[in-house]
């Protein structure tokens, strides 16, 4: 179309000459290809570098099986909470109209903007040994640095906006009057929400567990700062990803890799696919 | 242009409401954010604040400490001004003009937020490494893109480019096409509707991005650690040193450098609000 001379004589006003086009389209394909489709692609190029053998024979080392099983048991422990909680938060916020409420949502928002590793740090200093709380526990027994609990505490830090963030403006746009309405037909506060909230808001809820996910399953940083590297024990999939590279072990690196990458193309794939097909359901908050 | 909600405009602590669940939902939000968020933030600050200012200071005078303060908000700062060149290109791209897989680019955008950090620290550092595909190309013509502060920037490119996009998207897609159409029958060429008359509207937005892939470059440290190289002095970024001064136990050092980090990327994101009060009061465009 925008080669027919005839198009090009009335271009709208309201687009560039085709050359300018074509030129912004080339760098901007070029700048996309460089920093993210050839990184991503890389991945899997590198996995299968030794051939489809090799690839399979990283998943059966028993320290990368138990990364996996640690990375699943910390984000099906931590998505779940911020899944409640964020969904406490939203009706709290978006129901009603009370004192503190911009303040409360800013203080939501704040693991968005702490270095991931500041936001290990916070739970060494609170649980570490020269904490009160961590010699304490120590005595009863209960481990928190360097084990499960302070990888799970540290996941739930850094994903904690994550559900709360999609839900508050969705919740937001869609008003009080069906809970009013159900609620002056007789009906009760749970039923209202089970029955008339989470219907309209499923579709946004799914949205947010599936980003939150996607980041509890990922996250490095502050995982890295509270895990204490322990193979087989304490060592996600990202930490074990780490310890495979800086051992020249390339191939089991970007195996566990390659898994973590697809995990994120999934992800992308439904939000997408969301985004499609419910996209004035979920996207309404997007555009505040 | 969204209507207004028909909320009472009176304020005590909560406006009346018909809707149950207020107290339990606000408790239990309030007491999940006080103990997962509130409480260990402030021991950071109470740590910080029984440090003693000599030994606050020294910590800070460090010119370890000093360069990788700098490494840090530098390279950053380059990401971010490199992304918001490309990511309105990118925008203008996915906004403007129609291309088969349109919606497939769009999608990739956001790969920066689902790919976990440290996968992508190990792609990029084998792809822009010496003996890498691009590095290897790179090289040739003299140029090392890893083991140095070019790498931290290339990571800090990938992290922060969905924040640009996503953030100048929304408001690209509502300009009005009219006042364009005006500037062009009052004589306007092209590139002075896009400069002045599209790029003031766009100004808050792009500013809003720029700082949002700013304050995250600041704090990334997965993605960069495996292109940076890590040299003292010269590659080696703040968070990695707090993660370093961690596994020496020195404990003062790490929560003095967190403070110090917290604290500028803080100010600096109060200045861009500011800048962006401004320039939503002068062109009356909201970001």
């Amino acid at each position: 179309m925008a080669h027919d001379p005839a198009t090009r004589r009335l271009r709208p006003p309201t687009t560039e000459a085709p050359f300018a086009r074509y030129a912004l389209m080339a760098i901007a394909f070029l700048f996309l290809a460089l920093f993210l489709l050839l990184p991503l692609a890389a991945v899997f190029i590198e996995a299968f570098r030794k051939g489809a053998g090799e690839f399979l024979a990283a998943f059966g080392d028993p320290d990368t099986i138990a990364a996996i099983r640690l990375t699943l048991l910390v984000a099906a422990i931590a998505v779940p909470l911020n899944l409640v909680f964020g969904v406490a938060a939203a009706w709290a916020i978006a129901k009603f109209e009370f004192k503190g409420k911009a303040f409360l949502t800013t203080l939501i928002d704040l693991p968005f903007s702490v270095s991931p590793v500041i936001s290990g740090l916070v739970y060494v200093l609170l649980f570490g040994s020269g904490s009160l709380l961590g010699p304490w526990l120590r005595s009863y027994g209960i481990e928190i640095l360097f084990a499960v609990p302070g990888i799970v505490l540290a996941t739930v830090f850094v994903t904690f906006p994550f559900v709360a963030r999609e839900l508050i403006p969705l919740m937001q746009e869609q008003g009080n009057g069906d809970e009013e309405a159900a609620l002056s037909l007789g009906a009760s506060g749970w039923q209202t929400f089970r029955h008339v909230t989470l219907p309209n808001i499923k579709w946004g809820l799914l949205y947010g567990v599936l980003l939150c996910n996607a980041r509890a399953m990922g996250e490095f940083g502050a995982v890295s700062v509270v895990s204490g590297h322990i193979r087989g024990l304490t060592n996600t999939m990202p930490l074990h990803v780490e310890i495979l590279y800086n051992e020249y072990n390339f191939v089991a690196a970007f195996a566990v890799a390659s898994l973590l990458a697809a995990l994120a193309l999934v992800t992308l794939l439904v939000k997408t696919l969301l985004e499609f097909h419910y996209g004035a359901e979920i996207a309404a908050g997007r555009k505040h | 242009m969204n209507g207004f909600s028909a909320s009472s405009p009176r304020w005590r602590l909560k406006t009346p409401s018909v809707l149950p669940g207020f107290g339990l939902t606000l408790g239990f939000s309030l007491a999940y954010l006080t103990l997962i968020i509130l409480i260990p933030l402030s021991g950071l600050v109470w740590r910080t604040a029984s440090l003693s200012a000599p030994e606050f200071l020294a910590i800070l005078a460090d010119p370890r400490t000093l360069n990788a303060l700098k490494i840090s908000f530098g390279t950053a700062l380059a990401a971010a001004l490199i992304n918001v060149v490309f990511g309105c290109v990118v925008t203008w791209v996915i906004v403007r003009y129609d291309f088969p897989g349109r919606r497939i680019v769009d999608a990739l955008v956001d790969l920066p937020f689902a790919l976990p950090t440290a996968v992508a620290g190990i792609s990029l550092a084998a792809l822009y490494a010496p003996n890498g595909w691009i590095g290897h190309i790179l090289g040739l013509a003299g140029i090392k893109a890893a083991f140095n502060p070019t790498g931290i920037v290339i990571a800090l490119v990938f992290i922060g480019l969905p924040f640009v996009v996503r953030t100048v998207q929304p408001v690209m897609e509502e300009l009005d096409r009219e006042v364009e159409e005006a500037a062009a029958t009052l004589g306007a060429n092209r590139l002075q509707t896009i400069g002045r008359i599209l790029l003031p509207g766009l100004a808050p937005a792009i500013l809003t991005g720029f700082a949002l892939s700013f304050a995250r470059g600041v704090g990334e440290y997965g993605s960069v650690i495996f292109i940076a190289g890590n040299i003292p002095y010269v590659s080696e970024i703040a968070p990695l040193l707090i993660v370093i001064r961690l596994e020496e136990f020195n404990y003062a050092a790490a929560t003095a450098i967190a403070t110090i980090m917290l604290c500028i990327s803080f100010a600096m994101l109060l200045v861009i609000n500011l800048i962006q009060t401004w320039s939503r009061r002068r062109y009356g465009h909201g970001a």
